[in-house]
């Protein structure tokens, strides 16, 4: 059975100088996940990555939640589009020179 | 090393007040940042020279230093000793020689130029506006060039990556650009945090024979006029290997023929390939003898 590392939202806060509801707003907008064991409330450490990226954004460019939810979308999509650019640039590949 | 003009980066005037560099690292930060910017090394850059600038810019101690050396900073160490020099010496009545400045003051890590370590010394501060909020460890990016034989093939490679040796196996079928992580072999986290993920983007030069779409592969054949019209056997290159292949009599010139299963791997399904498609490069004859010549206006006529 695969275990999944959690990481108490606690600590996250501590470390990053963040305030809990900054947390619970991010969860509230469906931005990150947050898991509940025994009343207390751990992030998985898959959501991370994302969790620090989203308090990057709010930290050093004053972003707000709702600006927060806006970029994480289009950043969804701009990922989606590169992948799109990556495929279609080796298609093309094929028909250069020839 | 060259001297860097913080202000130019920052799109300021050097009488720019600390809320005027403050409000124009923001803008520019908010552009470049690399949370914004994914997979883009040039904004990456951009932003690690706009932290920089705001490091130097913001700081008043370190702005006066930028300021007073300017483009004369190699010369800044000679300066200071002259300073001291002269502070030691009777002034008779003019004021004393500026207040020195350790170059070992301003702590903190980051990805700084040569400049800055050259003029504040270490490796930078960590940067009081642009602080990096890291748990889990920083990524690594890293790009691995392969030609497109070893592209087809599974094959393990043991990289060097920030001085530790990694060996991995890279999956026959991988495409041009293709990412894959490497989780757990990024830069170790904080405060028992887990260690990033290392991204291994893959480059595939293009093959002189072959071109790629998918999983099928591409390819030209010459066919000399002969074999096209009468038909025969022909010999072709395919990835691993020459095959034989029948021509059929009256063969046009852009015929494409599908060789079955003579294409690339499909990446991560075992034993799976795609196809090659050859197109017939039909070849006229040149510089024909009288003999030829004549022989060609019969076949014309009849």
């Amino acid at each position: 059975m695969a275990t999944a590392t959690l990481i108490s939202t606690q600590d996250f806060c501590t470390w990053h100088q963040v305030e809990y509801i900054f947390i619970a707003s991010l969860h509230d907008a469906g931005l990150v996940e947050i898991t509940v064991i025994d009343q207390a409330e751990y992030i998985p450490e898959t959501e991370l990555q994302k969790l620090e990226r989203m308090t990057r954004l709010h930290h050093d460019l004053d972003i707000n939640i709702a600006g927060i939810e806006a970029i994480t979308h289009l950043l969804e999509r701009v990922e989606g589009i590169q992948e799109e650019m990556r495929t279609l640039k080796n298609r093309l590949r094929r028909y250069e020179d020839d | 090393m060259a001297f860097i003009d913080y202000y130019k980066i920052l799109g300021v005037e050097k009488t720019a007040s600390e809320k005027e560099i403050k409000n124009a690292y923001r803008k520019l930060a908010r552009k470049h940042h690399p949370d914004l910017n994914p997979n883009d090394a040039e904004a990456n850059k951009k932003f690690q020279q706009l932290n920089e600038a705001n490091e130097v810019l913001s700081d008043p101690e370190k702005r006066k230093k930028y300021d007073k050396y300017g483009e004369n900073w190699q010369h800044g160490e000679a300066y200071e000793q002259q300073a001291r020099q002269q502070q030691s010496r009777p002034q008779g009545g003019f004021g004393g020689a500026q207040e020195f400045e350790s170059y070992e003051d301003f702590g903190g890590g980051g990805d700084f130029s040569d400049f800055f370590q050259s003029m504040f010394g270490g490796a930078g501060g960590g940067g009081r506006s642009t602080r990096q909020a890291r748990y889990r460890g920083q990524d690594f990016n890293a790009e691995l060039r392969l030609t497109l034989l070893e592209a087809s093939e599974t094959h393990k490679q043991t990289l060097t990556v920030n001085s530790k040796q990694i060996r991995i196996t890279i999956p026959g079928g991988v495409e041009n650009g293709q990412t894959i992580k490497i989780a757990g072999h990024g830069g170790p986290g904080t405060n028992g945090g887990p260690a990033g993920d290392l991204f291994i983007t893959f480059s595939i030069a293009d093959d002189p024979k072959f071109k790629r779409l998918g999983s099928d592969l591409y390819a030209n054949v010459k066919l000399d006029l002969y074999t096209a019209v009468l038909g025969g056997d022909i010999t072709v290159d395919t990835l691993t290997g020459k095959v034989k292949l029948k021509v059929a009599p009256g063969t046009q010139n852009n015929t494409k023929v599908k060789l079955k299963g003579k294409g690339f791997p499909v990446y991560k399904k075992a034993g799976e390939f795609g196809d090659l498609y050859l197109t017939y490069d039909v070849q006229l004859p040149t510089n024909l003898t009288d003999k030829q010549k004549e022989l060609f206006t019969e076949l014309s006529k009849s």
